[in-house]
């Protein structure tokens, strides 16, 4: 055992980052949860994200947690505690834990001479020895090594015992023999701490009442509930990392609110397709048929999906994609974040086109936008992308609890039932528009009378089939005017204005936590900055004033090419020069530092 | 090139179905194919067998993908949707449409290029999941838009009209269908409607997927002699495997529909498949039965037609998903949402 030292001198009481290093498939994620919820009892914020490999079982894995009174979650880039269980990764671990700070391991092997560092205290405890005492059979052994460690960080972090007793209470309801199971583990690790070390240590919990009102929950999980709520009735969708939890999840809630309980049939279809290109052929023929239809996917969905996204948008057929977004090109890094596909949407597939885009930021939004796209993708009868990722959708969040306007009606647009077609001399498809430059659209099953011809071939504003320039290019201005339309309908910028300042900030998504820290980090330094989040393209007025009235203009996304910057230099009037790009596209979620160094190079020069 | 409207004249004797149309309420638009093309005539003959099932206009679904195959979808049923897709995409546009909307008479017509090489892998699936709908493959083992390379249901030794000769094996879409599961498989000649006719109308009574492979001819790309696809040489080579008779739901045994038949099938709504002729030792509801037959008369050089395959028995896209018998479009938004009372539970609090 090292000798312990107390290093620290300032106060790490709900505000410090610590990482457990594991090996993944061997039931680490049980036991970060437990701590992350055990957290969140206890009323701090706090953030657990989830770094994971493309693989089933042994490479490494990490989860990060960090805790801060002041909701300022972000990824850390330092870590006060290491949790340092995998071998593998002991040298870059160990390079991450800040001076001062401390590593636990588990002292059952000796540690190599060469990871000591002289500024950091090691904390020993032989998990496995003692688990391979208590417990019977490798699988139980490996899992409860876990849990014993989960026990050692409660009493090293001075988590209330009563709290993790709840928690085990309620995940192991029926399940006795292993909820007493787990709590001989967490008891194991609890007594060692407390009767080797000074505990607690000074990075520690104390009790507050910050997440009063608040939920633990994942942005796929609100996605999908979004799209329950917003009444959609058949899915499609393709396996792919990190989306799949959004259809998962789809599905549990259907099974829970769409069975009609007096026949046990189901109000919703979810097909799981041949592939990618599949998926969102299923959607558009639903979305054709009348019924609210989506997808999610990732990056590499969202190539194949080009060809039908395209017909979409040219046959006017609504379609709702959620992308959770991952790292590219190619395969990429299937398990790590980026917002690399706002461009990919925007201009999905070959030809003139021109895509809505919605950016959540968090879970609630990924929520509330669910309906918001249903909304316009109806409303404007086109694709709609939900740009998700993968922190927001696998990563679960403190949210504020989700609420619903129960008086919400659907907007399914400009849809002609029988009647109205009675009263019509003559249906044309796509004439006359209205002053959003939409056309009335009919539904198969309801009268002969808007029967039509869809098509992703030339076609005239009756729907017939053309190859004269002037038929086609009305065709194709008017789903320009449309587009333009559509920009009063996204979602308004979030801005802060209040500090006046000529320099600003804009971001978008999942960036929003680091750069609202960023913001403060930088006011202590003197740099005051405004700020702005998009959340939806085409931009609106709220989106051009801002641009507009501010000098200095520092965009921050998670892309290497600043895809954000391209699209607001294409789409505003903005001039290149005054958009300056801080980029982070390693593939882990942004951290405020990231955006105070690279928002420091850019105001140094 | 506008779309050529077709003039509507019904003559006053024109014979009336249940709903008191006409054939001429079931055609479509001036056909732009040339003047020949089998697809002209499976047409015909889907217009006749829609006429036949009195099935209402707009509760037809038109859905073709890419290619000349794919511009019939216009020339017939005018008053209902069509849907042209994109090339080997209409499976899946079309399994959409249907989870939607089931009460919909999806027919899919579709070519050799678009089922058999770009959307081989859509269509094996379509059949894995039974969807509801009348699948047709216009089938003349060229491509002609492109104008006539060869496609994947050209014949080894098959030649094209400069004579290069086609290596590659074919891919057959009824042996496709019987290894994946495939409920209604049948196989026809455009210039036979008599066969055809009551084919059609068998595939729109059958209640999962129903792939009608019909050979052909392009008489501008693949109508010559080398070709294995021509009229001459399908009209040799044609075998009728089977003769069937449809006898729908509750109707008198016409005259012309012998009331004794080798084997009947009784259809899921009530209407009865007679197979008028089959071989010896053939049973159109026994897969590996029929696969050898079909091995061996390959192996003889026949094109084997009539409907081969029957399966009345699996269940389909929504009986496997136990969806509610109203069509999804129409369940009310408020049956679809829970409402703010139910978020109480959701999330870890």
């Amino acid at each position: 055992m090292a000798e312990q030292r107390v290093a620290q001198t300032r106060s790490k009481v709900n505000d410090f980052a610590l990482k457990l290093a594991n090996v993944n498939g061997t039931g680490s994620s049980s036991a970060n949860n437990l701590l992350m919820r055990a957290i969140f009892r206890m009323g701090v914020p706090v953030s657990g994200k989830n770094l994971f490999p493309s693989n089933i079982q042994g490479l490494p894995t990490w989860y990060e947690i960090r805790v801060n009174k002041d909701g300022h979650v972000a990824r850390a880039r330092e870590y006060d505690l290491m949790v340092a269980m995998n071998g593998q990764t002991y040298v870059r671990d160990i390079a991450e834990v800040t001076s001062g700070g401390f590593t636990m391991y588990d002292s059952s092997w000796p540690l190599d001479r060469d990871l000591i560092r002289e500024d950091v205290t090691y904390l020993g405890v032989p998990l496995a020895e003692m688990c391979n005492d208590e417990f019977r059979g490798p699988r139980e052994r490996i899992l409860m090594k876990n849990i014993a460690c989960a026990g050692a960080l409660v009493a090293m972090l001075g988590i209330d015992m009563e709290v993790i007793k709840q928690l085990l209470t309620e995940q192991f309801a029926g399940k006795e023999r292993l909820r007493e199971s787990n709590q001989r583990a967490l008891r194991l690790g609890h007594d060692y701490a407390t009767s080797h070390f000074d505990h607690p240590l000074p990075c520690r919990i104390e009790a507050m009442e910050a997440t009063h009102g608040s939920i633990l929950i994942d942005g796929n999980t609100a996605a999908a509930l979004g799209c329950v709520y917003a009444g959609a009735t058949v899915a499609a969708w393709y396996p792919i990392t990190p989306s799949t939890s959004l259809m998962d999840a789809f599905a549990k809630y259907c099974a829970k609110f769409r069975r009609d309980p007096e026949t046990g049939r189901n109000n919703y279809l979810v097909l799981q397709a041949e592939d990618e290109l599949a998926a969102i052929g299923m959607v558009l023929g639903a979305s054709w048929a009348g019924a609210r239809a989506f997808t999610s996917t990732s990056g590499p969905g969202i190539s194949l999906m080009q060809e039908l996204l395209g017909m979409g948008y040219y046959a006017e057929i609504p379609a709702v994609v959620f992308d959770v977004q991952r790292v590219g090109p190619s395969t990429g890094m299937p398990t790590r974040v980026q917002q690399a596909d706002i461009l990919a949407c925007a201009y999905a597939s070959h030809g003139d086109t021109k895509h809505i885009l919605l950016f959540p930021a968090h879970p609630a939004e990924c929520f509330e936008m669910a309906a918001t796209a249903f909304d316009l993708a109806e409303r404007f009868q086109t694709p709609v992308f939900v740009l998700s990722d993968l922190d927001i959708g696998m990563n679960d969040w403190v949210s504020p609890a989700l609420t619903w306007d129960d008086s919400y009606v659907p907007d399914r647009g400009r849809v002609l039932d029988a009647a109205e077609l009675r009263e019509l001399e003559v249906y044309h498809r796509y004439e006359p528009a209205d002053a959003e430059s939409v056309a009335a659209r009919t539904l198969p099953g309801v009268s002969e009378l808007g029967a039509y011809f869809t098509r992703g071939s030339g076609h005239t504003i009756e729907g017939g089939y053309t190859e004269y320039p002037e038929e086609y290019q009305a065709v194709l201005d008017r789903l320009a005017r449309k587009h333009t339309s559509a920009a009063e309908h996204t979602p308004a910028p979030l801005v802060d204005e209040r500090a006046h300042s000529p320099f600003a900030i804009v971001t978008l998504g999942s960036c929003e936590l680091a750069v609202l820290e960023a913001i403060e980090l930088l006011a202590e330094r003197d740099v005051i900055a405004d700020y702005m989040r998009i959340r939806g393209f085409p931009f609106g007025a709220g989106v051009r004033a801002f641009l507009e009235s501010h000098e200095t203009i520092v965009v921050v996304e998670q892309n290497r090419d600043g895809q954000l910057r391209t699209l607001l230099t294409l789409e505003t009037p903005v001039s290149k020069e005054k958009l300056r790009s801080v980029l982070a596209y390693g593939g882990y979620p942004l951290s405020a530092e990231d955006v105070v160094d690279g928002v420091t190079k850019i105001l140094e020069t | 090139m506008p779309s050529i409207v077709k003039p509507s004249v019904t003559h006053p004797g024109l014979e009336r179905n249940a709903l008191g149309l006409s054939i001429r309420d079931y055609e479509g638009g001036m056909s732009t194919l040339c003047a020949g093309c089998g697809h002209d005539s499976v047409t015909a003959a889907i217009t006749h067998a829609l006429w036949e099932s009195d099935t209402p206009p707009h509760m037809i679904a038109k859905l073709s993908g890419i290619g000349c195959s794919a511009k019939t979808a216009a020339y017939f049923a005018r008053g209902a949707h069509g849907f042209n897709g994109c090339h080997g995409r209409m499976p899946p546009i079309a399994t959409g449409a249907s989870a939607a909307n089931r009460d919909l008479l999806c027919i899919g017509i579709s070519g050799d290029g678009d089922s058999l090489s770009i959307g081989l892998g859509h269509l094996a699936h379509l059949v894995r999941r039974n969807v509801r709908m009348v699948y047709v493959i216009e089938n003349n083992g060229v491509y002609g838009l492109t104008k006539g390379q060869f496609s994947a249901s050209a014949d080894v030794g098959s030649t094209t009209k400069r004579g290069e000769a086609n290596h590659l094996q074919p891919i057959d879409p009824i042996f496709l269908g019987l290894s994946v599961g495939a409920t209604f498989l049948a196989r026809g000649f455009s210039g036979d409607k008599r066969q055809l006719v009551p084919i059609f109308r068998a595939a729109m009574a059958h209640r999962g997927l129903s792939i009608i492979d019909v050979i052909s001819p392009c008489v501008t790309f693949n109508d010559h002699e080398g070709s294995t696809k021509s009229y001459l040489f399908t009209r040799q080579h044609d075998v009728q495997m089977t003769v069937t008779d449809f006898v729908p739901p509750a109707e008198e045994i016409s005259a012309t529909i012998p009331s004794e038949g080798v084997v009947s099938i009784p259809m899921h709504d009530g209407a009865t498949l007679r197979f008028r002729t089959v071989p010896d030792g053939y049973d159109p509801t026994n897969r590996m039965a029929v696969m050898e037959h079909l091995m061996s008369a390959r192996g003889r050089g026949e094109i084997v037609t009539g409907l081969l395959y029957i399966d009345e028995q699996s269940s389909g896209l929504h009986e496997l998903g136990n969806t509610t018998e109203a069509p999804l479009t129409q369940v009310p938004y408020e049956e679809l949402c829970p409402g703010s009372a139910a978020l109480a539970g959701v999330g870890f609090r």
